[in-house]
């Protein structure tokens, strides 16, 4: 399907097919709130290859949703605001793209699935009206024919019965489905780019996995670029091909998937990965990374992991902030000691 | 659904029957305490016990349980039951014009004044809840909060009143100096009470105060609707979905966030019926309230009787409507 697709797409000035799909280069985002100005995104760089997964990982509050968001232009402004940086897609800024060509570039060009299916789909109208919307008003079909495709959209995610669920609201499709049918939505407009904000996280861990493997073989027939926002390791090791580790607003390492896991340059990334429960240390107690991540509000100098880090010196406690290091040519991390961390020394 | 009407339809058997003794059981004790109400016929004058008598008897006040005090007059309820769900016959005014008549007569004012408060609470109170809802914080939405407050606390009675003086009398007195003022707005819509000249400019301003209290529920209930719906997810979706503002907040939030609000105004139907007999009175506008009040107060039981149950009916047959139409506007609620 969709062959035709892009063909009414408006050109962007200034595209360059042969750039990236998507780069984000020093992103800064602040919260201005009452209790004072949060600091979500501070200086976060990466890219993104066509074809290729990149997944976000952090916990809980370490600016990878915003990030997100960010990219997307969906910031709730105020309190949110993008204070610096570029996102480029194929070249084209689109901090700089007045709002009705960055509106056309949302779910074109650059989509989104959220986390919990149930509450980011509208729970007044059918899933075949919220789907056929997208091709209502982004190609002037009628609503018959955004019907039509809202049906073959619910087969291409396999939900059976497409014919008869098109016309069911979201409150009667089980949690899988529902992700199924948020996929669907964000597919339609065969965007060249997907965000995956947490898609698996809100489901068991049986329906995680076809999720995942629905969105890869998805991916791969669509040569889609992926940026997968996780705090799941095991999510991550799974289906990206490279991964930027977030703390406190910032990427503190960058690597290919594989070397990641085999030696990790940054002590929050080691933490991280020794705090997942394996299966030959049965009986021992789950080693975890102590303390607590900081408040965006008021963030550690130097170093934010600082205080809870085992490796921490005087350096790590005064700014500048770490700088990223080469660590090898493909990867960085920014920790003043990552050899000790990787165990080169 | 089918199910759920039906019995929701059984249960109305009980509230009305209920309300009419409640109704019966008052007058029947106004009576009982104060005597009989047919001696108001006569005015000053003391009548002849005979005729006295034969008027009470053709009036259906004969009823010796009627001099008991205390006494709920099992009887005569039991009659008046059977006379207006059998026959249909809600009795007679003490000047002996038939219930439903006056109620004929009083009906077209009282719809019209509902009809003007329930379109102007509607209209501008959805319109102030949005614009207040979308700029949470700003001197708009402060506006509406603190005029909505201050309309809030004033009874409708002190504002009928005031309205009344300032905008009917005084106001008024200075459109009617001048000539270039046409009549219907000088003379109609800014008089003091109802014109039967002007019936219907002369019932906006009544109409408007008795929309008004609710105008500033409405305004409250869709700026908080709004203000809670927009940061909802699905609106954040409808953004992600690239789709134009103007459609994000007219249709993916404002249909989540008008279900609260329409379920509102339709239980509001209700309640401005009861605000319509204070309004009637102070705007001397002959319809239904001004109907109960008059009756009341010359102690004719079966006008109030009559008038009342037929307005708990209407209050009923909205309340169901409004349920059913919560389960149209929101697909996850379901009567079994």
């Amino acid at each position: 399907m969709s062959t035709d697709v892009n063909v009414k797409l408006d050109a962007l000035p200034g595209l360059d097919p042969n750039a990236m799909p998507l780069q984000v280069k020093d992103l800064h985002v602040e919260f201005r709130t009452r209790n004072g100005i949060a600091h979500a995104v501070n200086g976060v760089s990466f890219d993104l290859r066509p074809g290729e997964t990149r997944a976000i990982l952090g916990e809980s509050g370490c600016g990878k949703s915003v990030t997100a968001q960010a990219i997307m232009g969906i910031l709730d402004s105020p309190p949110g605001f993008i204070t610096g940086g570029e996102i480029l897609y194929r070249g084209v800024d689109l901090l700089k793209l007045p709002e009705a060509q960055r509106r056309k570039v949302r779910a074109n060009r650059i989509a989104m699935i959220f986390q919990d299916a149930l509450s980011a789909l509208n729970p007044v109208f059918t899933v075949g009206f919220q789907l056929g919307e997208l091709f209502r008003k982004h190609r002037g079909m009628s609503r018959k024919d955004g019907k039509a495709r809202a049906v073959e959209l619910l087969d291409l995610v396999k939900i059976p019965a497409a014919k008869q669920r098109v016309n069911d609201y979201p409150h009667q499709f089980s949690g899988g489905m529902r992700q199924r049918v948020m996929i669907a939505m964000a597919l339609a407009l065969d965007p060249e780019v997907l965000i995956a904000d947490e898609p698996t996280t809100a489901l068991d861990v049986t329906v995680q996995a076809q999720i995942m493997s629905l969105l890869a073989e998805l991916q791969r027939e669509r040569n889609m670029s992926l940026v997968l926002i996780t705090h799941d390791m095991g999510v991550v090791a799974d289906v990206a091909d490279r991964i930027s580790v977030m703390y406190a607003g910032r990427v503190i390492e960058e690597a290919p998937v594989d070397d990641i896991y085999a030696s990790p340059a940054h002590p929050y990334t080691k933490g991280l990965l020794e705090s997942i429960p394996r299966l030959d240390l049965k009986g021992q107690e789950l080693s975890a990374i102590k303390g607590l991540p900081p408040a965006l509000t008021n963030i550690p100098k130097g170093c934010a992991f600082n205080p809870r880090c085992r490796y921490a010196q005087d350096v790590c406690r005064q700014d500048p902030a770490p700088p990223l290091y080469q660590v090898s040519p493909v990867r960085t991390a920014a920790c003043h000691f990552w050899k000790e961390v990787k165990g080169d020394v | 659904m089918g199910r759920y009407v039906i019995r929701r339809l059984l249960q109305f058997i009980p509230t009305v029957l209920g309300t009419m003794f409640l109704l019966h059981y008052m007058t029947s004790l106004a009576i009982q305490f104060s005597g009989n109400p047919v001696r108001a016929l006569f005015g000053d004058r003391t009548p002849p016990p005979a005729l006295l008598e034969a008027v009470t008897e053709r009036l259906g006040y004969a009823d010796p349980c009627l001099d008991q005090r205390g006494n709920p007059c099992f009887g005569l309820f039991f009659d008046r039951v059977a006379d207006v769900f059998l026959r249909f016959d809600f009795g007679i005014n003490l000047r002996q014009r038939e219930v439903t008549e006056l109620v004929a007569d009083a009906i077209p004012f009282t719809l019209k004044l509902l009809v003007i408060a329930m379109v102007f609470e509607a209209v501008v109170g959805i319109a102030a809840g949005v614009w207040a809802g979308l700029r949470g914080g700003s001197f708009a939405d402060n506006l509406v909060k603190i005029s909505t407050v201050f309309v809030i606390s004033v009874p409708i009675f002190v504002l009928g009143v005031v309205v009344r003086e300032f905008v009917g009398v005084k106001f008024g007195n200075v459109l009617r100096d001048q000539a270039w003022i046409p009549e219907v707005i000088s003379n109609g819509m800014f008089s003091p009470g109802f014109k039967p000249d002007y019936p219907f400019a002369s019932l906006i301003i009544p109409g408007m105060v008795l929309g008004a209290v609710s105008l500033a529920t409405t305004a409250r209930l869709t700026r908080t609707s709004i203000m809670e719906n927009i940061r909802a997810d699905y609106v954040r979706t409808a953004r992600a979905k690239g789709l134009a503002n103007k459609r994000v907040i007219g249709v993916h939030t404002l249909r989540n966030s008008l279900i609260p609000v329409i379920t509102f105004l339709g239980v509001d139907i209700g309640a401005a019926m009861a605000g319509a007999v204070v309004t009637e009175t102070i705007f001397n506008v002959p319809g239904i309230g001004r109907l109960v009040t008059l009756s009341a107060r010359t102690g004719e039981s079966s006008v109030v009787i009559g008038v009342v149950t037929m307005l708990v009916l209407v209050v009923l047959v909205a309340n169901l409507l409004v349920d059913i139409l919560y389960a149209v506007l929101d697909p996850r609620i379901r009567y079994e």
